[in-house]
């Protein structure tokens, strides 16, 4: 039987407000520990919140994204339950009527866009850090004591609900790229999983391909990249069609994804449902934003990066279209080929070289990058390398490395060729037996013996000719 | 010399009058009011405590001990909370300082708030000053008695369904619950969030309006807050020419009142009449009928999520224990008394999975209701009057052990407080030798209208605030402490042991 996967994730997001969702204590990373605190978020007898009212307005913009229906009537609730990290014993959460519903995200493929459903965005309150010390896990279980930093208790977080939609983890890692790029682009987080300002919960179930059933699903947890999201559903998915095959039942569970083992362990084996006893928070008064506030939010939108893909699409391909748009990078290509760079080659360029060199993409002067682009096969190539890993310098001019033309001359080179030809009669037989990959081996062993002076499009010509002379 | 200050009569007003004009130091009119403490608390136990020294050159005031005062330990009369010192004022004890009001002392209190008697607080019941065997109410029994006896011109409560009104009319003073929204609650140690509202008990309708003009309008820390739509008047004048008063059959007739108190409040209305107003009949069938119930789902709700930060993590006391849950579960056993105990069971029960449609979600319906009724009332009548008690002061211990029987207490002050409007209870007259409160409930923001017709009122039954046991059998005059008080260590006069 072939088995389709039904994923749906839950995404939350640091807003990146000045002060907390409820109180007017800074949010920020790396301070002293509880340092950043105050009566209302260490929860002290009286103390009341109040509503961040930029942290509404993000909300609403990225519901705007999102293509939500906007709430004019959204209700925050309390959470129930009994954690250290909680100080209030209840997190303030919208539940049952939150601001964004019922939007969808483009997600282009080649097959066309798919839509991804987002059942709801709404507002909520993080909870405290723990450090659990002693023990072998760094879990509660073991540990000799608890430590509470509640420096990020009360920090805003936007909840995003996806749909059942999602059919393959590429589809969930592409999804959550494009999300992710979107968050950014609204200027509302900074959503970086390594920093635990983006977190992603995946709902995974399988089911007979052409079904259209829900079957029991379950949760995975604590993936911190979008590679390990992607292997975790990977995993669990494989898991699941393992289980109903050989005649089990696939329990509602939670499982955490161990990226170093790829083994998924279960969370916590829940003896009982959860009754968090939610009720309207009596505190706070309804969210009920203008229709001016909302349509000034709707002109604030930028072109968003699910159309700019599309866009592209047309004049590169979509994998470098999506490549370009997901890395915030197609600005700069843009502004490279109103420099005159070539499209492609530098689209090649901007997303391979300076990716991997690391390099900020606003940092660099798009006129300097077409410049060293055109004339990439006219200067050696280690000096082609040095100047993009100089790029993002301020003030960076391609003028030096210009000036470094590469050996071109066939003369000069053709004896060097022979040369290596000659000295490696195993390697020359092999390419000729049928090996064609070993052309960059010749090469490379040319620039070698130039000390990569030599311009390589020569030399492989050069190379070819001979070895396909007879 | 200083001059002799008689506290059991002097009004917040004549204090202020007497510290404006020079005739007393801030400093002499405290010591004054700390020597009734002196002397008159050890049987009255309306103090959890009293502070030596405070800011502000103004007239002295007390604070219910749910009012989180900086610097001065906040208990709401519970043990878990015994020790706790809040490291920020209260918008109601910021605004009395403002003003200049000096702070007395932290006044006893029900649990949390919970109770019409002060006997769930933590530290012993608070005494009635009229008899001190019998209880002065609650929750806010010790600012009521404080008043009362003395002890305090003026003090704030904090009333969540009769915990201002109730206990001033069992004091024979005057107690304001405002409409909900025109106090702040930013620092009021909370019960039920969407009822609890923090308001002035003093000796006249006047030091009430005064009072309530320092702490209301809109507070940035609390969302449910609004500007006043019109500034607080002073009561002035006697005349209630073109007031339509309504007199609810239900809350006059219920099952319950005592026929003396039924009889006082008749009288009052019709002096009411006599000055002008129209008085008419009308109804409130189901606000009476489902308002306790509907008070008792929706307020342990609340309560048993805002008491759920009591887990001794962060302050008040902490029982040890080997993992968090433990310590959680020792220290709420230990620190909380039945009274919470109970209430936060009724309202992790009515919120729960399965139970919230039918408890908490119907409660909330019913509210709704309820609203609507006494929004329908307004529409014919200014004001709304009625008891404020069903009965005079009880006995110590007579309702402790029947938790429904002391929920009655209440079942007069509730219907108003779930609408969210405004009650001012006024002393009408005696029954039994003891103090009869006279409710008059006002539209939302109807403030000014409850002081117009309160201090009317008020001047045409001329009641006298001091308790018998205290009146000497000359006139009181104004300026003199009364030979007897506190001079009987049993705190009764010859005459009432007879």
């Amino acid at each position: 039987m072939t088995w389709e996967p039904v994923i749906g994730l839950e995404v939350h997001a640091h807003l990146k407000t000045r002060t907390k969702m409820f109180c007017r204590c800074a949010v920020g990373f790396g301070a002293e520990p509880n340092t950043q605190t105050c009566p209302v978020c260490l929860a002290f007898p009286g103390a009341l919140p109040v509503v961040n009212r930029t942290a509404v307005e993000w909300t609403i913009k990225l519901g705007l994204a999102l293509d939500c229906k906007i709430a004019e009537h959204a209700v925050f609730s309390r959470k129930n339950y009994f954690y250290f990290d909680n100080p209030k014993g209840y997190q303030i959460s919208q539940y049952d009527l939150p601001s964004c519903m019922n939007g969808k995200m483009i997600l282009p493929t080649a097959e066309g866009n798919r839509a991804i459903g987002i059942v709801r965005a709404h507002i909520e309150e993080d909870a405290a850090k723990t450090v659990h010390v002693g023990g072998r896990t760094g879990r509660i279980r073991g540990a000799d004591y608890s430590l509470v930093d509640f420096n990020r208790g009360g920090t805003p977080l936007v909840e995003i609900v996806t749909a059942p939609d999602i059919r393959s983890a590429e589809e969930a890692k592409r999804f959550l790229q494009l999300l992710r790029q979107t968050i950014v682009e609204l200027g509302i987080s900074d959503a970086e999983m390594e920093k635990g300002t983006l977190r992603v919960d995946a709902n995974v179930s399988v089911r007979p391909e052409g079904s259209d059933e829900l079957r029991t699903r379950t949760e995975l947890k604590n993936m911190n990249s979008f590679n390990f999201v992607a292997r975790g559903i990977d995993a669990e998915i494989a898991r699941q069609i393992e289980v109903w095959e050989s005649g089990g039942e696939v329990r509602q569970e939670t499982y955490d994804f161990d990226a170093t083992t790829g083994a998924l362990t279960p969370h916590r084996a829940k003896e009982e449902a959860d009754d968090y006893r939610y009720f309207p928070e009596p505190d706070l008064v309804p969210v009920e934003p203008p229709v001016e506030l909302v349509e000034r939010l709707r002109a604030e939108l930028p072109e968003l990066p699910a159309a700019r893909i599309r866009r592209l699409e047309a004049e590169l391909d979509l994998d470098r279209a999506i490549v370009l748009v997901t890395g915030g990078l197609d600005r700069l290509w843009a502004d490279s080929v109103a420099e005159g760079a070539d499209k492609i080659a530098v689209a090649n360029v901007i997303a391979n070289n300076l990716v991997g060199a690391g390099i900020d993409p606003d940092a660099v002067s798009a006129k300097e990058l077409a410049r060293l682009v055109k004339a990439r096969d006219r200067i050696p190539r280690f000096v082609f390398d040095e100047a993009i890993a100089k790029l993002g310098e301020p003030g960076f001019s391609a003028d030096p490395y210009l000036a470094q033309e590469a050996v071109s001359d066939e003369a000069e080179l053709e004896p060097i060729v022979a040369r290596i030809l000659e000295a490696n009669p195993g390697q020359v037989a092999a390419y000729r037996g049928g090996k064609d990959g070993l052309l960059g081996f010749f090469v490379g062993q040319v620039m070698k013996e130039t000390g990569g002076k030599a311009n390589a499009r020569v030399v492989s010509e050069l190379v070819r000719a001979r070895l396909n002379a007879p | 010399m200083a001059p002799v200050i008689d506290t059991l009569r002097l009004t917040a007003e004549e204090a202020a009058t007497l510290l404006e004009g020079g005739e007393v130091s801030a400093g002499e009119l405290r010591a004054a009011y700390l020597d009734a403490i002196a002397e008159r608390d050890p049987q009255l136990h309306c103090f959890l405590k009293t502070v030596d020294e405070s800011e502000g050159d103004g007239v002295p005031i007390a604070l219910k001990d749910v009012i989180s005062t900086k610097g001065v330990e906040t208990t709401a009369g519970s043990k878990i909370l015994s020790g706790y010192v809040p490291v920020f004022d209260s918008t109601v004890a910021a605004r009395c300082k403002d003003a200049g009001l000096q702070l007395l002392g932290k006044t006893n209190t029900d649990e949390f708030a919970m109770g019409s008697s002060t006997e769930n607080s933590a530290f012993g019941p608070s005494r009635n000053p009229w008899d001190p065997t019998r209880v002065p109410g609650g929750s806010g029994g010790g600012s009521a008695a404080a008043v009362t006896a003395g002890m305090a011109p003026w003090a704030l409560g904090s009333d969540t369904g009769g915990s201002i009104k109730q206990p001033s009319a069992l004091c024979g003073n005057v107690g304001l619950r405002p409409t909900y929204g025109s106090v702040s609650r930013y620092g009021i140690v909370a019960f039920a969030s969407s009822l609890d509202q923090v308001g002035p008990v003093a000796k006249t309708v006047r030091d009430a309006a005064l009072l309530y003009s320092i702490i209301a309008g809109r507070d940035r820390c609390d969302s449910t807050t609004a500007e006043l739509p019109e500034p607080v008047r002073l009561p002035e004048g006697d005349s209630l020419a073109g007031l339509r008063i309504g007199v609810p059959t239900e809350l006059n007739e219920a099952e319950g009142i005592e026929p003396g108190v039924r009889e006082a409040v008749r009288k009052a209305i019709e002096l009411a009449e006599g000055l002008g107003a129209e008085v008419g009949e009308c109804s409130l069938p189901r606000s009476v009928r489902y308002g306790l119930p509907c008070y008792y789902l929706i307020a342990p709700a609340e309560a048993s999520s805002n008491l759920s930060r009591y887990d001794g993590v962060r302050f008040g006391i902490r029982a040890e224990g080997e993992s968090y849950q433990e310590l959680v579960e020792r220290t709420r056993d230990e620190g909380f008394g039945d009274e919470p105990k109970r209430r936060i069971m009724l309202g992790t029960y009515a919120l729960s999975a399965g139970y919230y449609d039918a408890f908490y979600g119907q409660a909330q319906k019913v509210r709704t209701l309820i609203i609507d009724e006494h929004r329908e009332a307004f529409d014919r009548f200014d004001v709304l009057a009625c008891p404020t008690s069903p009965t005079v002061a009880f006995p110590i211990g007579e309702r402790a052990a029947d938790p429904l029987a002391m929920y009655a207490s209440d079942l007069l002050t509730i219907p108003s407080c779930l609408a969210g409007l405004p009650g001012l209870s006024i002393p009408c007259g005696l029954s039994d030798r003891l103090p009869v409160g006279l409710q008059l409930i006002g539209p939302q923001f109807g403030e000014n209208l409850l002081f117009r017709v309160g201090h009317a009122l008020e001047e045409a039954i001329g009641f006298d605030t001091v308790p018998l046991r205290w009146r000497t059998r000359s006139d009181p005059v104004r300026g003199q402490i009364p030979a007897r008080v506190g001079s009987d260590p049993t705190g009764l006069t010859p005459e009432e042991t007879v």
